[in-house]
C-alpha cells in the first residue's frame, strides 16, 4: 500500500520535475527559441486551470449533492468562448495593446489611469481569492489524509494544519522562484505557463482513468453505469431554474474577471490568434473534465459505506478497490489541479498589489525628488515576492480559521461572486464611452459591500464572524437589512440572493455615477482607446507636443524600470522609427505615449504615468487638449485621425529621407576627399622625415639634437608604415578578402590579450579595469586574431580619450539568445550625440592628430572586423562615458569550424 | 641678424619643430601655435611680419583663417604662406583666390621655406 513517505516521495518527485519544466521552457524562452512553447494548445491548456481542486473532487461532490447543477460551472465558461467570443478578443487586443498587466491595470488603466480603482479592484480580487487558496490547501490536504485512514494498515493521520503549512510554503517558494525570476517589460511568464500547460494534460489523464476504471472496472460497461444512474436518487434532483441562470452567469462572469484566468488569458497571451483555437479546445477541455463525473458520483455512492464524503470519491473509489496506482495518479491530479491555481492565483495577485500599492507608496514618498530613479527593479521584486508570501498566507490563515470543513463547492462560489463584481466596470469600460471613474468607483464598493455583508461574512456560518442573532433578525432588529434577506427579499436561495442584490446595486451605482459625473481628459482618450480598438490608432496621445522632456533623462528613467539593455534596445527602435538610427530619439508625444505604455508593461499604467509625468512635468495635459477631447472636438478628432497618421507617416518618412540625405551627401564628400585624405596622411609624416633628413645632413648640428631629429625620423616612418598597413587591411577587410582563421578560443583569454597588448597606450596612467572575470568564460568560435584587434583598438581608445581621474574601463561580457557581447565602457566624457554616427567612418578622429596618433582608420577596420565576423560594433548611447558594444554570435553563420589551420 | 617675427599654425607637432629650426637659424623669430580655432585671436596679440599656415587644422581650418583675416583691417595686408599636404592643383587655386601670398606643398624642401620666407617679406 502507499506509505506516508511514498506519498511525500511523490509529491516531491512531481514538483521537481515541474521545476524542470518551467526551467527549461524559460531557458528556451530566454535564446529565443520558443516555437510550440508559444502554440495555441499551450495557451488552451494554460486555460484550465479554470479548473482548480474545486472541479477535480468537487465536481463529483457537486453531483452527488445535487444532481446535474454541476454542468452549470461548465456552462458558463463555454458560452462565454462559443458565443461570447467577440468580448474576449477584444479584452486581448486592448490587454496587449495597453500592455495591461493585472485585472486591476486594466480597470485602472481604461478610467484615467486612476490608482484609487486599482486598489479597490486589488483589494476585491484578494479579497475573493483568500477563500478560493484556502481550498486548493484543504484539498490537497484532505487527499493526504484519504491515504492515510482509507487503507487497512493505514499510517498516522498526519497533523493536517502542518500539512497545510508544508503546502503553503512550497507554493510559496515554487511561485517566488518562477514567478519573480525577472521584471520583463511584457510580465509573462514562459516557465511557469508551460508548467502550468503540463499540470493541465496531467489533471485531465488523472480524472479520464479514474472514470474509465469505474465505468468499465467497476460498473462493467457504459450500459450498466446508465442503468445505475436511472435508479439513483441523482436522477430525480429536481432542476431549479433560477439557480441555473444564476451560476452559469457568474461562472461566465468569473472566466472574465478571476485575476488568475486574466492572467492566463490576457497578460499571458502571446498572439490573438491563440484565442480562435482556444474558442472550440477550451470548451472541448471542459467537456472531458465533466464527462465521468456523474458516473462517478453515483458509483461512489453506491459501493462506498454511507457517509463517505462524496467530494473524496475520485480518490477513495480506486482505494476502496485497491488500485493504489491509480489513486496515486488521481492523488496527482487533484495535487495538479490545486497547485496550477495556486501559483497563478499568487503570480497576479502579487503583481497587482506591488504595482497598485505597494510602488505607488514607494513613489509617494519620494515625490519631490524627480532625478534618477536609480534602479527600482529590485524594490519592485521584492515587493512582488513579499505579496506572494503574504498571499498564500492569508490563504493558509483562512483555512484555519474556516475549520476546513465546509463543502468545497460553497467556497468556490463566494469567491466566483466576489470577483463577479468587477464584471459591470470591465464590460461598461470596453463597450460604453460614457462609463466614468466615478461610476466604476461606485460601483466596486456598492457590490464588494453588498457581497461581504451576504454572502462572505455569513459563510462563516452563524456565529462565525456575524452573530446567529444578526443574521436572523438584522442589525440592530431590522429586519430589512438581514443579511440574507436584504430589503424584504426573503425566502430566496443565499447564492441567488447575493448575486442579485450585490450585482444589480453595483450596476445601478456604476450607471449612475457614470451620468452624473464628467469624466477627465485622459479618462476620456482611454475610453476611446479602448472601446475603439479596433478602429486603428484612433486615440490622441495624451501628451503634448512639447513633452520638455529629455530623452537621455528618459533613458535612465526606463534603465531603471527595464535593465540597460532592455531599454537600449526600446530606445533604439524608437530612434528608427523616427528615421534617427544611431541616435536617441526626440522626445516626441507619440514616443513618451509608446514609452509609457511600455513601462506600464512592467509597474501599470497609472504608476507609468505618474512616473513619466514627473520627468515631463509641464507636458500633463493641457488646456488645450481639455478642448481637443471635449465631446464636440472629439467627433472632428476621430474624422481626421486618419489624415493625422497620413501627415505623421509623411514627417517620418521626409525625416528618414532628409537623414538618409544628410549620410550619403557625408559620404560623397568623404569618398570625394578619400584620396586627398590618404595624400595627406602620407604626405605629413614624409614631410617631417624629409625636412630633418635635410638638418641631419648639416655637419654643424649639436649631438643631442642628432639624436633627438633622428629619433623623429623613425618614429615617423613607423607611423608611416602602420598607415599602409591599415589601408591594406581595411581594402581586404572592404572587399570581403580577408582570410579568417575561425578556431575555438575563450573569450576570457581573448579579453586578457588585448588588455596587454593595449597597455603601452599612455602607460604612465593607471588605468583601472572592472571586470567580472568570471562571466568572461565563453566559448567563442571565430578568428581569435581579429576579435583581439577589435578589442585593442577599443581598449587603447579608453586608454587615449578617457580623461577622468581615475580613468576607468568597466568590461562586460554576456551570453543571451544566440550571441555573445562584450561591452567597453569607460568613465569619460563620452562621443557627443552629433559625432555617433560619423565615428566608425574612416578617416574621422574626434581630437586632433597628434593626440590620436592615428590616421583615424581604427573604428572602421573594427567595423569591417565584425561585420566578416558575422557581428557588429555599435556605440552605446546613455551610459555616462564612452561605450561600445561587439556582438557576435557564437558561432559564425557561414564558416564551418576549422580546428586544422 | 633678425629677419623678423614670424607665426607658424601648425598642428603636427614634428613638422612645426623642422620649420622652427630651419627658420631660427636663418635669424626669424619664431612662435608655434598648433589650434585653428583661437589662431586669429594669437595672431592680433602677436602682430608677426609673416604668417605661415597649415590647411588641414583642428577648429578653423587654414582657410577659414585666412578669409577672416583677409576681412580684418588690422591684418589684411599680412603676407600668408599657405602650406598644405592635400597636393591637388585645385589647391593652389583656392588658395591664391582666397588671398595667400604664397603657396608650398608638403614636403617641402628646406632651402624652399627659407627662400619663400624671405620673398614673403620682400627680401
Amino acid at each position: 500500500m502507499i506509505s506516508f513517505n511514498l506519498l511525500v516521495a511523490v509529491c516531491l518527485a512531481y514538483v521537481g520535475f515541474l521545476f524542470l519544466i518551467a526551467f527549461w521552457a524559460e531557458r528556451r524562452a530566454d535564446q529565443g527559441r520558443g516555437g510550440w512553447l508559444h502554440s495555441p494548445a499551450v495557451y488552451t491548456l494554460s486555460l484550465s486551470i479554470y479548473c482548480t481542486a474545486w472541479t477535480f473532487y468537487g465536481a463529483v461532490g457537486y453531483a452527488a449533492r445535487s444532481g446535474l447543477e454541476f454542468v452549470t460551472i461548465y456552462l458558463g465558461p463555454t458560452l462565454v468562448f462559443v458565443g461570447w467570443w467577440w468580448i474576449l478578443r477584444k479584452l486581448v487586443r486592448v490587454g496587449r495593446r495597453e500592455r495591461v498587466t493585472s485585472i486591476a491595470d486594466l480597470i485602472s488603466a481604461r478610467f484615467g489611469k486612476s490608482n484609487l480603482l486599482g486598489v479597490m479592484v486589488t483589494v476585491i480580487s484578494v479579497a475573493a481569492s483568500t477563500p478560493y487558496i484556502a481550498l486548493q490547501l484543504q484539498s490537497v490536504t484532505l487527499s493526504f489524509s484519504v491515504f492515510a485512514t482509507g487503507t487497512p494498515q493505514g499510517w498516522a493521520l498526519p497533523d493536517q494544519r502542518a500539512t497545510a503549512f508544508w503546502v503553503a510554503a512550497g507554493l510559496t517558494l515554487f511561485t517566488i522562484l518562477f514567478g519573480t525570476r525577472n521584471l520583463d517589460a511584457d510580465e509573462r511568464h514562459h516557465g511557469v505557463v508551460t508548467a502550468i500547460a503540463f499540470e493541465a494534460v496531467m489533471k485531465l489523464v488523472a480524472l479520464l482513468s479514474v472514470g474509465v476504471f469505474v465505468v468499465w472496472g467497476v460498473a462493467g460497461g457504459p450500459s450498466e453505469v446508465l442503468a445505475h444512474i436511472e435508479a439513483s436518487q441523482l436522477a430525480d434532483w429536481p432542476m431549479q431554474p433560477g439557480r441555473w441562470v444564476g451560476l452559469i452567469f457568474v461562472s461566465a462572469a468569473a472566466i472574465l474577471t478571476l485575476p488568475r484566468m486574466f492572467q492566463v488569458m490576457v497578460v499571458e497571451n502571446v498572439d490573438e490568434a491563440h484565442l480562435a483555437t482556444a474558442s472550440w479546445a477550451f470548451p472541448l477541455y471542459l467537456m472531458a473534465m465533466s464527462l465521468f463525473v456523474v458516473p462517478i458520483a453515483v458509483i461512489g455512492l453506491e459501493v462506498l459505506p454511507k457517509g463517505s464524503n462524496p467530494d473524496l470519491f475520485v480518490l477513495t473509489l480506486p482505494l476502496a478497490y485497491d488500485r493504489g496506482g491509480l489513486a496515486l495518479l488521481a492523488f496527482l491530479g487533484g495535487f495538479s489541479s490545486a497547485t496550477s491555481m495556486v501559483i497563478v492565483a499568487a503570480i497576479a495577485l502579487a503583481t497587482m498589489v506591488s504595482n497598485h500599492i505597494v510602488v505607488p507608496l514607494w513613489l509617494a514618498s519620494r515625490r519631490g525628488r524627480a532625478g534618477d530613479a536609480g534602479d527600482v527593479r529590485g524594490l519592485v521584486l521584492l515587493a512582488r515576492r513579499l505579496s506572494i508570501a503574504a498571499i498564500l498566507a492569508l490563504g493558509y490563515f483562512y483555512y484555519r480559521l474556516s475549520g476546513g470543513s465546509s463543502a468545497l463547492a460553497a467556497i468556490g462560489l463566494i469567491a466566483f461572486v466576489g470577483v463577479a463584481q468587477v464584471l459591470p466596470a470591465m464590460i461598461g469600460g470596453l463597450f460604453w464611452r460614457g462609463a466614468s471613474s466615478v461610476g466604476v468607483g461606485m460601483g466596486l464598493l456598492t457590490g464588494f459591500s453588498v457581497w461581504l455583508y451576504s454572502f462572505f461574512l455569513p459563510s462563516f456560518g452563524a456565529g462565525g464572524l456575524l452573530s446567529a442573532t444578526l443574521i436572523a433578525e438584522g442589525p440592530w432588529g431590522i429586519g430589512w437589512l438581514r443579511p440574507q434577506a436584504l430589503f424584504g427579499l426573503s425566502g430566496m436561495d443565499p447564492l441567488l440572493h447575493a448575486i442579485f442584490w450585490s450585482l444589480s446595486l453595483n450596476i445601478l451605482a456604476f450607471v449612475t455615477g457614470s451620468l452624473l459625473s464628467i469624466p477627465g481628459p485622459v479618462e476620456r482618450i482611454q475610453a476611446l482607446a479602448f472601446v475603439r480598438v479596433f478602429d486603428g490608432d484612433a486615440a490622441a496621445p495624451s501628451w503634448t507636443r512639447d513633452s520638455g522632456a529629455e530623452a537621455e533623462e528618459l533613458l535612465t528613467l526606463t534603465q531603471g524600470f527595464l535593465g540597460n539593455d532592455e531599454a537600449l534596445v526600446f530606445f533604439r527602435t524608437e530612434a528608427g522609427r523616427q528615421g534617427k538610427a544611431g541616435f536617441l530619439p526626440d522626445a516626441t508625444p507619440d514616443f513618451i505615449e509608446r514609452l509609457e505604455r511600455r513601462l506600464a508593461g512592467a509597474v501599470g499604467a497609472a504608476t507609468a504615468h505618474a512616473m513619466i509625468a514627473q520627468h515631463a512635468g509641464r507636458a500633463v495635459i493641457s488646456a488645450e487638449d481639455l478642448l481637443a477631447v471635449a465631446s464636440d472636438a472629439q467627433q472632428i478628432m476621430e474624422s481626421s485621425a486618419e489624415l493625422r497618421q497620413k501627415s505623421e507617416e509623411l514627417t517620418r518618412t521626409a525625416r528618414a529621407l532628409s537623414e538618409a540625405n544628410e549620410k550619403l551627401t557625408a559620404l560623397s564628400v568623404q569618398k570625394d576627399a578619400f584620396l586627398s585624405q590618404i595624400s595627406h596622411e602620407l604626405r605629413t609624416p614624409m614631410t617631417s622625415i624629409r625636412a630633418f633628413s635635410e638638418i641631419l645632413a648639416e655637419p654643424d648640428l649639436a649631438p643631442e639634437d642628432r639624436v633627438r631629429f633622428t629619433g623623429v625620423i623613425k618614429d615617423e616612418a613607423v607611423r608611416l608604415t602602420r598607415l599602409l598597413d591599415d589601408l591594406l587591411d581595411l581594402s581586404v577587410l572592404e572587399n570581403r578578402k580577408a582570410q579568417l582563421t575561425i578556431r575555438a578560443a575563450n573569450l576570457h583569454d581573448l579579453i586578457n590579450r588585448a588588455l596587454a597588448a593595449a597597455s603601452n597606450t599612455r602607460p604612465e596612467r593607471a588605468f583601472i579595469f572592472d571586470r567580472d572575470q568570471g562571466a568572461e568564460f565563453l566559448p567563442v568560435i571565430t578568428d581569435a586574431d581579429r576579435l583581439v584587434q577589435v578589442f585593442i583598438n577599443l581598449v587603447s581608445n579608453a586608454r587615449k580619450y578617457c580623461d577622468a581621474d581615475p580613468p576607468k574601463l568597466k568590461i562586460v561580457a554576456r551570453r543571451k539568445a544566440g550571441r555573445i557581447t562584450v561591452d567597453f565602457i569607460d568613465n569619460g566624457a563620452g562621443i557627443p550625440k552629433e559625432a555617433r554616427g560619423l565615428i566608425f567612418e574612416k578617416f574621422v578622429r574626434m581630437t586632433d592628430t597628434a593626440r590620436a596618433g592615428g590616421a583615424g582608420l581604427g573604428l572602421a577596420i573594427c567595423r569591417e572586423i565584425m561585420a566578416s565576423l558575422g557581428g557588429s560594433v555599435a556605440y552605446l548611447p546613455g551610459q555616462g562615458g564612452a561605450a561600445f558594444r561587439v556582438t557576435l554570435p557564437v558561432r559564425p553563420l557561414s564558416v564551418a569550424p576549422d580546428s586544422g589551420s | 641678424m633678425m629677419t623678423g617675427r614670424v607665426l607658424l599654425i601648425e598642428d603636427e607637432a614634428n613638422i612645426a619643430e623642422a620649420i622652427r629650426f630651419i627658420l631660427t637659424r636663418d635669424g626669424w623669430d619664431v612662435t608655434i601655435h598648433a589650434d585653428g580655432a583661437t589662431a586669429l585671436d594669437r595672431l592680433r596679440a602677436l602682430r608677426p611680419d609673416a604668417l605661415v599656415l597649415d590647411v588641414m587644422l583642428p577648429g578653423l581650418s587654414g582657410y577659414e583663417i585666412l578669409d577672416a583675416l583677409r576681412a580684418d583691417s588690422m591684418l589684411a595686408d599680412l603676407p600668408v604662406l599657405i602650406l598644405t599636404a592635400r597636393g591637388q592643383e585645385r589647391e593652389r587655386e583656392m588658395a591664391a583666390a582666397r588671398g595667400a601670398t604664397l603657396f608650398m606643398t608638403k614636403p617641402f624642401a628646406n632651402a624652399d621655406i627659407l627662400a619663400s620666407l624671405r620673398q614673403l617679406v620682400g627680401r
